[in-house]
């Protein structure tokens, strides 16, 4: 059977400065960032054949490739989804450099989400979507937002309460997860967030959806970041270490923004669990080999759940987990989110988290893992959901 | 450039082929569940299809409105302008003994009484003057 396993690479990494206001457009960070991933990876625009983005971005491939001077695309896709799309969006153009159909495939996520960033009425033109729902309501959100459940923050809240229910998960653990993250981000440079944090500062943080407070959420910033993906054939003249995608997988189900249906589904199965399986099966390695992992971090429980999905600890298991220290640079066994995460670095809605994912390859991390040869990377695990490996 | 939706007015849902059973249920005060014709099995949210048979045809029933209190989350900012004036206010799931679950708040009830697995019934809250919510309170008796 053919397989994307070990046959792609990520051969260049770029992003723009990350801020609360860039004061520039969505498509200018777009253009920006991946400029700079075509120029790391050692090629030029012309050598670029392939795009691959979230379907929820709003730069099209036009809007790419007339500003970016890519004379002629023979691959473009979109992936669903928001968070849960950074993944796929490497196991879509590793499908199409491994079967010929690209030779060299940019995936990039703009997101300009400052709060005066807003850029246009439309749902995804800045700001938060939330801000611009609609008084009628015509899909799933009407079993939602007319109780008042409007944010993710507050869906996420409602699946965090019954895993603190069923195993004795504490806020105190989310808190864990938030002080280790800006523990890193205190020595990363690209992070906007670098004043070192405490359980009790992340205590003394005011609620935004109880269990959740505002320490628990992700950033909102403005930025982007893209990467070149190519076969690995070709990977060894790149400029730089390749990093290797040893596996990539994908699942669907069950989706938060239908909370009745999640709940119909998740005490079977997650997204996330139906990922690892086939990630697992697919590079040929276990939990254990992995060195660091970039969780999806939209908010800080999402990595303890996240721990489970992929097998590092038992469902359930998450919370002593990260309060044994297993998650903090260096002394972890599993350094989590060594740039920051979404918590501390940026919110590019993970597209950070591979750009970091590939500095750990490379050995160029502020939070270097020593050796570091395979490096798990997640999108969001409770929407349509993915996941890659990618080695040395 | 800041472009606002603010608005005082609660976002209201609007009815389809699919699941108008439902919210019609709601404007008569009872909450009503697609039985899927062919196997039987009970669902919520509405769906066009059955789940477990791919049966297209179904039939509303209408629910005990009996169930227990799954999860929830109590609400600060932000959130919509429509809902700022009743910070903090509770979002709840309830387990339906049905076995569907849905999304709803909890009503008449005491601060310190809202826990997961207590029992709760429907009650219907009017929204203007074409919307009824299903909302839910402390059970009277033990179901």
């Amino acid at each position: 059977m053919t397989s994307i396993g070990d046959r792609a690479a990520i051969i260049g990494i770029g992003q723009t400065a990350f801020s609360k206001q860039s004061g520039k457009t969505e498509h200018r960070v777009a253009c920006e960032a991946i400029a700079a991933a075509i120029a790391d990876a050692g090629l030029r625009p012309q050598d670029i054949d392939g795009i691959v983005r979230y379907d929820i971005e709003s730069n099209t491939e036009l809007a790419v490739i007339y500003s970016l001077g890519i004379p002629h695309l023979r691959f473009f896709a979109g992936v669903t989804s928001g968070g849960g799309a950074v993944c796929g969006t490497i196991v879509l153009a590793a499908m199409a450099v491994t079967t010929g159909q690209a030779t060299n495939v940019v995936c990039f996520r703009a997101r300009n989400r400052g709060k005066r960033s807003a850029s246009g009425p439309g749902k995804f033109a800045g700001g938060r979507p939330w801000e611009k729902t609609p008084p009628q309501l015509t899909d799933a959100y009407q079993y939602h937002i007319p109780f008042g459940l409007v944010t993710p923050a507050q869906e996420m809240a409602l699946i965090y309460r019954r895993h603190m229910h069923e195993y004795g998960t504490t806020t105190e653990h989310f808190g864990m997860v938030a002080v280790a993250q800006r523990a890193h981000a205190v020595r990363n440079p690209n992070a906007v967030m670098r004043r070192p944090l405490t359980l009790a500062d992340h205590e003394n943080s005011r609620w935004i959806a109880e269990p959740l407070r505002l320490l628990d959420c992700c950033l909102e910033t403005d930025g982007a970041c893209a990467v070149v993906v190519t076969a690995a054939e070709r990977a060894r003249d790149a400029p730089h270490p390749p990093a290797y995608v040893l596996a990539g997988a994908q699942a669907e189900g069950p989706i938060h923004i239908q909370l009745a249906d999640y709940f119909q589904h998740c005490r079977e199965e997650t997204g996330g669990r139906a990922v690892a399986r086939q990630l697992y099966a697919m590079a040929g390695v276990t939990p254990a080999d992995i060195d660091a992992a970039m969780f999806y971090d939209h908010f800080s429980p999402a990595v303890l759940l996240s721990l489970e999905d992929y097998g590092f600890c038992e469902r359930g298991g998450s919370g002593p987990f990260v309060a044994a220290g297993n998650i903090a640079w260096p002394s972890g066994v599993l350094p989590v989110n060594t740039h920051g995460g979404s918590l501390s670095e940026a919110f590019i809605h993970g597209y950070n988290h591979l750009l970091e994912g590939v500095r750990q390859i490379r050995g160029t991390s502020a939070c270097q893992v020593p050796d570091a040869e395979l490096v798990l990377v997640t999108s969001s695990n409770t929407d349509p959901t993915g996941a890659i490996i990618l080695r040395r | 450039m800041s472009v606002s939706f603010a608005s005082s007015l609660p976002p209201i849902p609007v009815p389809n082929a699919d699941n108008a059973g439902f919210w019609e249920g709601c404007r008569q005060r009872e909450l009503r569940l697609q039985c899927c014709a062919q196997c039987g099995s009970i669902r919520h949210p509405p769906r066009p299809m059955c789940p477990r048979c791919q049966c297209p045809e179904a039939e509303w029933r209408r629910a005990s409105g009996r169930g227990t209190l799954y999860t929830f989350t109590i609400v600060y900012a932000p959130t919509l302008a429509a809902f700022q004036s009743e910070i903090p206010y509770n979002v709840v799931v309830v387990h339906l003994e049905e076995g569907p679950f849905i999304v709803t708040n909890l009503v008449d009830y005491n601060a310190d009484q809202i826990a997961i697995g207590m029992p709760v019934e429907v009650v219907f809250e009017d929204v203007g003057d074409t919307v009824t919510l299903p909302k839910f309170r402390p059970a009277a008796t033990e179901p």
